[in-house]
Formats: structure tokens, C-alpha cells, sequence
């Protein structure tokens, strides 16, 4: 018997997650969420819908990913035993893939022509204009001006999938500014528009349809735990921007008492600092935005913070209101790996293993480099490497003093 | 009586269509604010929103993303809301006040504290605009302990079942937004808002307010065919942003914008 049961009935019929997440929006917007969670209600527990959606994880998004024993790495370390949860090799190379899938198959069932999603280092863009792509919906990605400059490979790339990517200039010009934009957006088109939020967060049903749709990354991870070396894992690692990963793993881990989660957020130049995107491990205030109340970054006039982090998709003040209330619980620890010991990771699982992680998984990498030695050789950890890190290659270039 | 159910029976006992101007606290600067509030009655305002500044202001298109910029350059807080109100009630104790923003800001200084510092200013009324009835269970008695009115917005896409649930909770006045948009957007279809209004005023009593959409005396005068009040927000605070550089003309222009709308009203046969 778990004491974490409670956590496996949430949210609440109004989308709350204790005290976090709800639907924070301006009046025009919550018809477009009742009817949004009526559809995923209806199609949840619908075995013609699960099995396409199961199909299209298998054949085009080609799942399960593999769970990789980095046998060199975890020895150079030394202690526990590290395996990578690579969805990094998903088609559009990250996690993000297998949220649009999900959610295009809910705009295709809502009638809807036209799909819309904020990006931060456009995984999350490039994932939906896929699926747009192949559903021949029109697509259009927000991301913020400052993003679209570090994140060029990416822009393209979604343009090369006929996406129109709209540079938003408001803000501090990156992901939180990304999402306004996209909300107003939504809201002046919401009769034919279907949001494809990317996170974890946002108003209800996102955080709950997110997660539900990211956790087939955990149901693999621990069926495979149980084939490659006979037991849970004892602990489990992720990053945490948004928290739609971590949420992923972690899931259908909760009720396992005995299995250690971290989430680990973007320290910046650390924590103490206050150039980071740590939320949780800052323990910020409480606050709302984006749709949902969670843990957010704010002065103390309620203005929301600039972040910072080396990694775009990590560029954010709040964090998904499920995570909020884990941390609150005690079920998973929240951490924070700093720009520096992340490109350590970065490039120790590069040379050393041959995989080249995206910045943001490498901040899980980096907290796994800190958890490893303090483990057994007979334990385990289980890290999400959630996607793959050549979108980073100008950004580790340009640190490297090198152009293009 | 709160003053905004005072206003709002004076001006039916007289047939009258309320005129309600928003402009955003601090915007160009925040020594500004009374004197431009003092000038809106001056040209016939019934009812001030003072808007709150906002890093994120979601549901605000650019005219006024910009004033809230504008505003937070000078770092202008709750707090500094207050004193402003505060400042106003001196000379006019009788034009009812509302704050218009986010929640968060609110949240930040607690929703006690607020609502005691917000009472104690000489705030009349409190509007939210991403916090729908669903989510007040907690604010709302707070705000009503303190005699201010939580307004809510009903819009195009709400249903007649939300919107009973809203006339419920309401007070002061129900804000209807004309558009589905953001602040500032394209011009309102006055036939649409009158299809809409009419079911309201099977749910409540509370007079119906319209915004979004209303830029000059014409489509003013088009809405209060319909409605018991105009809202107008982004036609005034883009006349503050043409002349930020010279905030001394912004009060007459100001009156010029609003005294159009306050004109072409009166000139309706009477409610």
C-alpha cells in the first residue's frame, strides 16, 4: 500500500492538484476548455481512440524506446548503475511527439482546421507542425524573439513542415511570452483553432491530457526496468522546465514507494544567484499564471521574473501545478543543476557514450553525475534522456568560441 | 450603499447610459494617474477602471501590453494603486473606483491584505479578468467582508448555463466582452451584442456593461442602444502612448475622446 494513492486520483473535477493548477483564463476561453474536456473524457477510456493512438506511437513515432545501459559512463562514475530512457530517438527527436500525437488526434476529432502551439527551444514546434504535416491541419508556432535567434536549426525545420513561425517581441521575448501570444491568439480564434499546449501546465484538462499522453514514457520505462535487470529502479531523474518529461517518467512510478524521483530544474548561474528558471528548488512564492496556480517566479509587486538557462526549453518562471504539489507531498525531490556542471554532462555523455543529449536532458544528466556515486553498484537510476542535443550544437559552438 | 449601486441607480432614475473609461495605473508615469482621473470625470465619467500593470497581461492586446510597460518602467506596485485612490477620494468621494488586472499581483500581497488596503483606499469594486467564479470560492467572500464588488466578464462564447452561474456571483456590474479577442481588437458588431445581451437580462438584474471594440461616439452611441454602460479602454490609452513624451496634453485629449462618447450617449432617447 502506497501513501501516495491520494496523488493517483488528481486532478479534481476542477482541475486542481491541492492547492495548484485550476483554469485561470479570461471568460472568452472556458467554453473552448469545457468542450475540450468533455472530448478527452469522452475519448479516454475509448479503446478505438487509445488503439490509434497507440498505432501511431508505434509505427510513426516508433516506440517503445529503448532502455540503455551506459555501461562506460556509469563505471567512470562509479556506483550505481545509469540507463537512459532514450527518447531521444523518437521521430522529431524528443518527448514532445508523443503529446501532439495525442493532442492532433483530439483536434482532428473536434472538427478543428487550424492548430497553434507556443515553443521555447522548438522541440515542441517542430513536434507539432509534424503532426500538422501528416494531418494536413494548418499550423502556426509562437516562440519568442530571443528563442527563434538561439533556436534558428529549429525554425526551419518547422518552416521545411510548412508551420508559419511568428516571432513574439513582447516580454522578455521568449517562452512565457511565447504562450501569452498564443493565448491571445487562441482566443480571438478559438471557433476553429485547437491550442496544442507543450507542458504540463496551462489550464485544465492541459495539465492532466499532457501528462496522460507523456506517461506511456513511464509504463515502458518500467516494464523494461523489470525485463533488463528485475526490479524497479531505485531512482528516477528528469528535467524540469515545464515538467511534461519528468511528469512522463514519473507517473506511473508514484504509487512505488521505494523509487526515488528528482526533478531537476535549470540553476543558471545558480540558484543563489537569481539568474536561474528553479521555481521549485528556489521554493518561489505561489502564484498564478498561464492558466493554472503553481509555484512561479515573481518579485514582490506579483510581476513575473526574467529567467534565465542555457537551455531555451527550461526558460520558464512556473513549473506544471502536478510537480507543485509533489514537491509540497514530499513525493519527488526538486533540484537544480547549474549552466556549467550541465555542459560537463553535455559533453562527458557525448565523448563517453557516443549520445549527444539535448541541453535540457542534460541537466537530468548532471544531477545523475551527482546521484550515481553516492548509490551501490548493484542500484539503479533511470534517467530521461528526453531529446537529442544537435538543435544545441551552435549554442555549445558559440560558448566554444566557434562560428559558423 | 456601495458607490458603484449608487451610481448605477441615479443613472437609471434619470435614463441614463453609464460611461466607464479604463486607462492603465502608471501609465506614462505614475504622478499622472489622478490628475487623468480627475479629467475623465471632468467629461463625464460614471465609473473609473484603473487598471492594474501587469508583466503578462494575456488577455490585453498590444495598446495596452504597452501602457503596461510603461508603467512597470517606473516600477509601479498595488501599493502605489492605492496611494492614487487614495489621492483621488480628496476631491471626489463619489465616483466609484474598480481595479481591473491580474490575479497574481493580488495574490502576491495576499487576498486579506488586499482586500483591507484596496477597502481602506477607497476602491469600490475588483475585477479579475483570469479569475472566472469557478476559481473566487476563496476571494470572493473576502472582497464582499469588505463591502467591494467582485465584477466578472461574460462573453461571446459563455454559455446560458455559465452565464447564470456568473449573474450569480456578480455584483456592481456584468461586463460583457463584444469581442472574441483581446483588448483593443477589431470593431464590434452591435446587432451580435444585442442577440447576446437579451438572454442576460432574464438572469439578472445587475446593469449590463459592454467593451472591446468601442473607439469612438458612433459605436458608442450604437452599444448604448442596448446596453446600460460602455466600457472603453484602448481608444484613451492609445491617445496616453501618442503623447507619452508630453504627458501635459494627454488629460485634454482625454476629454476630447470620452466627452465625444459622453455626448453621443446623452443624445439617446432617454432608458
Amino acid at each position: 500500500m502506497s501513501k501516495f494513492s491520494d496523488l493517483t486520483r488528481l486532478p479534481d473535477a476542477r482541475g486542481h492538484f491541492g492547492p495548484y493548477g485550476g483554469r485561470f483564463v479570461s471568460e472568452t476561453l472556458s467554453f473552448a476548455l469545457d468542450d475540450l474536456e468533455k472530448t478527452y473524457m469522452r475519448l479516454r477510456d475509448d479503446p478505438d481512440f487509445q488503439a490509434e493512438f497507440d498505432y501511431d506511437l508505434a509505427h510513426y513515432v516508433g516506440r517503445p524506446s529503448p532502455l540503455y545501459l551506459a555501461e562506460r559512463w556509469s563505471d567512470k562514475l562509479g556506483g550505481a548503475r545509469i540507463w537512459l530512457k532514450r527518447e531521444d530517438l523518437n521521430h522529431t527527436g524528443a518527448h514532445k511527439v508523443n503529446n501532439t500525437i495525442g493532442q492532433a488526434l483530439l483536434a482532428k476529432m473536434s472538427g478543428k482546421p487550424r492548430v497553434i502551439a507556443e515553443t521555447g527551444a522548438g522541440q515542441h514546434g517542430v513536434a507539432t507542425a509534424t503532426v500538422a504535416a501528416r494531418l494536413g491541419l494548418k499550423c502556426e508556432v509562437y516562440m519568442g524573439a530571443e528563442d527563434v535567434e538561439r533556436q534558428k536549426l529549429n525554425v526551419y525545420r518547422m518552416r521545411l513542415l510548412g508551420a508559419n513561425v511568428i516571432p513574439v517581441e513582447s516580454g522578455t521575448r521568449t517562452l512565457k511570452d511565447a504562450m501569452n501570444e498564443a493565448l491571445r491568439d487562441w482566443v480571438t480564434n478559438v471557433d476553429d483553432t485547437f491550442y496544442i499546449i507543450g507542458t504540463v501546465a496551462g489550464p485544465h484538462p492541459y495539465p492532466m491530457l499532457v501528462r496522460d499522453f507523456n506517461a506511456v514514457v513511464g509504463r515502458e520505462a518500467r516494464r523494461q526496468s523489470l525485463e533488463e535487470f528485475g526490479k524497479l529502479p531505485d531512482a528516477l531523474v528528469a528535467c524540469v522546465g515545464g515538467g511534461s518529461n519528468a511528469m512522463g517518467l514519473f507517473y506511473p512510478f508514484v504509487e512505488d514507494d521505494e523509487v526515488a524521483m528528482y526533478g531537476v530544474e535549470a540553476g543558471g548561474d545558480g540558484v543563489d544567484t537569481g539568474r536561474h528558471a528553479a521555481p521549485l528548488a528556489s521554493n518561489a512564492p505561489r502564484g498564478v499564471l498561464h492558466g493554472n496556480r503553481t509555484y512561479l517566479m515573481s518579485d514582490e509587486g506579483g510581476q513575473v521574473s526574467d529567467t534565465h538557462s542555457i537551455s531555451a526549453g527550461l526558460d520558464y518562471p512556473g513549473v506544471g501545478p502536478e510537480h507543485a504539489l509533489w514537491k509540497d507531498v514530499g513525493r519527488v525531490q526538486y533540484v537544480a543543476a547549474n549552466d556549467d556542471a550541465v555542459l560537463e554532462a553535455f559533453r562527458e555523455l557525448t565523448r563517453v557514450e557516443g549520445i549527444m543529449p539535448a541541453l535540457e536532458s542534460a541537466h537530468a544528466l548532471a544531477h545523475a553525475k551527482v546521484l550515481a556515486p553516492t548509490l551501490r553498484s548493484d542500484q539503479n537510476i533511470v534517467v530521461n534522456l528526453s531529446g537529442r542535443g544537435d538543435k544545441d550544437i551552435m549554442t555549445v559552438a558559440k560558448i566554444d568560441g566557434l562560428e559558423f | 450603499m456601495n458607490r458603484i449601486d449608487k451610481r448605477f441607480a441615479e443613472l437609471k432614475a434619470q435614463g441614463r447610459r453609464a460611461l466607464i473609461p479604463f486607462i492603465t495605473a502608471g501609465d506614462p508615469a505614475p504622478q499622472h494617474t489622478v490628475g487623468f482621473m480627475h479629467a475623465l470625470v471632468e467629461a463625464g465619467a460614471d465609473v473609473i477602471e484603473l487598471g492594474v500593470p501587469f508583466s503578462d497581461p494575456m488577455a490585453d492586446g498590444p495598446v495596452i501590453q504597452k501602457a503596461c510597460e510603461r508603467a512597470l518602467k517606473h516600477k509601479v506596485r498595488l501599493t502605489h494603486l492605492f496611494e492614487m485612490v487614495r489621492e483621488f477620494r480628496q476631491s471626489d468621494g463619489d465616483t466609484p473606483v474598480v481595479l481591473m488586472g491580474y490575479l497574481n499581483p493580488i495574490e502576491r500581497i495576499g487576498l486579506e491584505a488586499f482586500a483591507e488596503q484596496a477597502a481602506a483606499a477607497g476602491i469600490d469594486g475588483v475585477l479579475t479578468v483570469d479569475m472566472p467564479p469557478e476559481e473566487a470560492d476563496e476571494f470572493g467572500p473576502i472582497l464582499k467582508q469588505r463591502g467591494l464588488a467582485s465584477i466578472f466578464l461574460v462573453a461571446p462564447t459563455t454559455s446560458t448555463e455559465r452565464a447564470a452561474t456568473i449573474c450569480a456571483h456578480g455584483e456592481g456590474y456584468l461586463y460583457y466582452v463584444a469581442l472574441k479577442g483581446v483588448t483593443g481588437a477589431a470593431t464590434l458588431n452591435a446587432d451580435d451584442v444585442a442577440e447576446h445581451l437579451a438572454p442576460l437580462r432574464g438572469l439578472t438584474e445587475l446593469p449590463l456593461c459592454v467593451g472591446f471594440g468601442i473607439r469612438d461616439g458612433a459605436s458608442a452611441a450604437e452599444v448604448g442602444k442596448v446596453a446600460d454602460g460602455v466600457i472603453v479602454g484602448s481608444a484613451l490609452v492609445s491617445r496616453i502612448a501618442e503623447n507619452a513624451e508630453r504627458p501635459e496634453a494627454i488629460a485634454g485629449e482625454l476629454k476630447a475622446v470620452l466627452g465625444e462618447m459622453r455626448q453621443a450617449l446623452d443624445a439617446l432617447p432617454a432608458r
